[in-house]
């Protein structure tokens, strides 16, 4: 088991890492349960299973720094510092939401959090997280910015262009792969024949890594080094985590594309129940753990009453935020 | 007052907002040391340098992604697209990203992006080279358009778009680049949303975009010696587009030509032709006609290309068509 005091991760950060994967289980399980109850319109991709990659990797971030992410975007938001009331209210399609009820689970967003949105296209992030590297390079803040993506998204023609162009103009950008063996319903083997996507980096002259994607300190330590490199100057990194998609692609999604077995081998490899059993073996009290669990669910049921209690949008405000009135910033 | 041409008048556009703005930037496909490929950006890498002027590959979905992102996070990039045929390999990037971010996310950033295109045939560029697409984007809540018909408008827009908070797409017209027109010394604006009344007259309104409009103005001169007195309008820009000019006119005149290079089918001047008919039913006298590309790809060969493209004798022919309508 992971000796904690003899690592690089300090127990500060491993009880964050524990804290986070939990916060966004608890709150991808709670969004599950409403949504089966009516209480969440439109659809619903979880993140439950692939919690080590958005907490690992945002871990390692600052606060400034900037993120983006997919249509499976909850565990991002989470884990950069996105609270439950706001997403939870933005769920519920309420004017209290981050994104005042118009974005919805797939275009949650919180700019001030460094957190680019969301995006409901596959691959589109990708390219457009090479802007906000670009802002950073070109200001000359040591900022970096990451593209979260899964092994679908690889194949699209945003994958390739946007890492030829970080590669060429150095940017500090980091593309997170999350691998997690199917591209919505079609299985790795039969949408690429590669196993391995980081050997597409070769083609770019890109840094690679490949991490197993439910050791979140693995997780933490890869992103670690990649945004130390992107930081100090020395361009982007391509870290593909591999991982696992335990509910479906979607809220509802019958998935004849896989055995259950296969499901409950992944199970066995939870994430959080790994690092929670590592962490205990190294000496930190169950009770202590417990007690972090308890503060999640207190804040779920608070957010949970938030959404409830919040008004819905008004109906005139439905074309609002079109523009930004010029007048607004003259 | 200098005489510049339209080319001369992006480039100076560009100087003056790149000298007023640090935050301002170029992206773009040898837009460098090549100058562009229709020599807009022509000498800006010596003045500014590849900080600031950037090739990038020939990557359209890259090139408007960082821009969006640098857009969303405190840059104001200035995209070119060679062609505005290309679009149609990162229209992903334009219609659901740049139009929809600032509105996905309740309001919560400003999207100050402009990107440059080309428009328009008459050059033998062919039916990938040559595309009117504006009604593509019109179509498209989230993005404001212009297309410039002259010098003054092609500076003056410009420089209104790069100050704008929003996403502004600017369609230039290729035959206009060496085009000549009084452009002012001191530096000025143009707003958008603001027709232009470019001639005026009492017996029919051309309502005309980009190149037109010039088709326009020889028709007018011909028509007047026919004794027809042509009211010719250049909206400037579709998105936000100035009805109320248009529909004023209409008033007066009672009769309505849109006149623009695009196909005829599903293009701007259906849009406008509506609002029209809606807003100044009981003033028309006559259907409003619509002169465009009729419904092909562009050909090669200049004379079949001449054969789809509209022209002044199709602006003329329209009006006597409204004139000679008999109900």
């Amino acid at each position: 088991m992971r000796n904690f005091l003899n690592s690089h991760i300090s127990i500060e950060i491993a009880l964050q890492l524990y804290e986070t994967m939990q916060r966004i289980r608890q709150f991808e399980l709670t969004v599950v349960d409403l949504f089966a109850r009516g209480k969440i319109p439109g659809f619903l991709h979880t993140y439950v299973g692939e919690e080590a990659v958005a907490a690992g990797v945002c871990a390692a971030l600052r606060p400034d720094d900037y993120i983006i992410s997919t249509h499976r975007g909850h565990g991002h938001l989470i884990a950069k510092g996105g609270r439950f009331d706001l997403m939870m209210a933005e769920l519920f399609g309420r004017c209290t939401g981050y994104c005042k009820g118009k974005g919805g689970s797939m275009h949650i967003a919180e700019p001030d959090l460094g957190m680019l949105g969301a995006n409901a296209i596959v691959g589109a992030g990708i390219a457009i997280i090479n802007g906000a590297a670009l802002t950073a390079q070109y200001l000359g803040l040591d900022r970096v910015a990451v593209a979260f993506f899964g092994d679908g998204a690889s194949n699209t023609g945003a994958f390739h262009e946007a890492l030829n162009l970080a590669s060429v103009w150095n940017l500090p950008s980091i593309f997170v792969c999350e691998n997690n063996g199917y591209a919505e319903s079609t299985p790795q083997r039969q949408h690429q024949k590669i196993k391995d996507i980081v050997v597409r980096a070769v083609a770019y002259d890109i840094p690679s890594v490949i991490v197993d994607g439910n050791d979140v300190g693995a997780v933490y330590l890869a992103a670690q080094e990649a945004i130390a490199r992107a930081r100090s100057g020395g361009g982007p990194t391509l870290i593909e985590a591999k991982t696992y998609r335990w509910r479906g692609h979607y809220e509802g999604d019958p998935q004849m594309y896989r055995s259950k077995a296969e499901i409950e081998a992944w199970e066995q490899k939870c994430p959080i129940a790994r690092w929670r059993n590592a962490l205990i073996s190294s000496g930190i009290p169950a009770a202590q753990l417990d007690a972090i669990d308890q503060c999640i669910h207190e804040d779920l049921e608070h957010a949970v009453a938030f959404a409830e209690q919040s008004p819905f949008p008004d109906p005139a405000e439905a074309r609002a935020d079109i523009f930004t009135s010029v007048s607004e910033v003259a | 007052m200098a005489l510049l041409t339209y080319r001369e008048a992006v480039r100076q556009a560009l100087r003056e907002e790149l000298l007023n703005d640090e935050r301002v930037i170029l992206l773009g496909e040898d837009i460098a040391e090549f100058g562009g490929t229709f020599k807009v950006t022509l000498g800006l890498l010596e003045e500014f340098g590849p900080r600031r002027i950037r090739n990038t590959p020939i990557s359209e979905t890259a090139i408007l992604g960082a821009a969006v992102g640098a857009a969303a996070t405190g840059l104001r990039p200035i995209v070119e697209i060679m062609y505005g045929d290309f679009f149609a390999v990162a229209m992903d990037q334009v219609v659901n990203q740049a139009a929809k971010m600032r509105y996905m996310f309740g309001g919560k950033i400003s999207l100050p992006l402009t990107i440059r295109s080309t428009m328009g045939g008459r050059r033998s560029a062919a039916a990938q080279h040559s595309q009117c697409l504006e009604a593509w984007f019109m179509h498209i809540p989230g993005i404001k358009i212009a297309m410039p018909s002259n010098p003054y408008d092609a500076k003056g827009l410009l420089k209104t778009a790069v100050r704008d908070p929003n996403p502004t797409l600017i369609f230039e017209n290729k035959m206009l680049y060496n085009v000549k027109g009084e452009v002012p010394d001191a530096p000025y604006f143009v707003p958008w949303g603001q027709a232009k009344v470019v001639r005026a007259g009492k017996d029919v309104t051309v309502v005309a975009l980009s190149d037109m409009v010039d088709f326009s103005l020889k028709a007018a001169e011909q028509l007047e010696a026919e004794g027809i007195s042509v009211e010719v309008i250049d909206p400037r820009t579709l998105v936000p587009l100035d009805i109320e000019t248009i529909v004023r006119s209409v008033q007066k005149t009672g009769r309505l030509v849109v006149a623009h290079e695009a196909c005829v089918t599903g293009g701007v001047g259906a849009e406008i032709a509506a609002q029209v008919t809606y807003r100044a039913f009981d003033y028309l006298v006559a259907p409003v006609e619509r002169v465009g590309a009729k419904d092909s790809p562009i050909p090669f060969s200049p004379i079949l290309e001449r054969a789809i493209l509209p022209d002044d004798q199709d602006v003329i022919a329209a009006v006597h068509r409204t004139l000679d309508y008999a109900a």
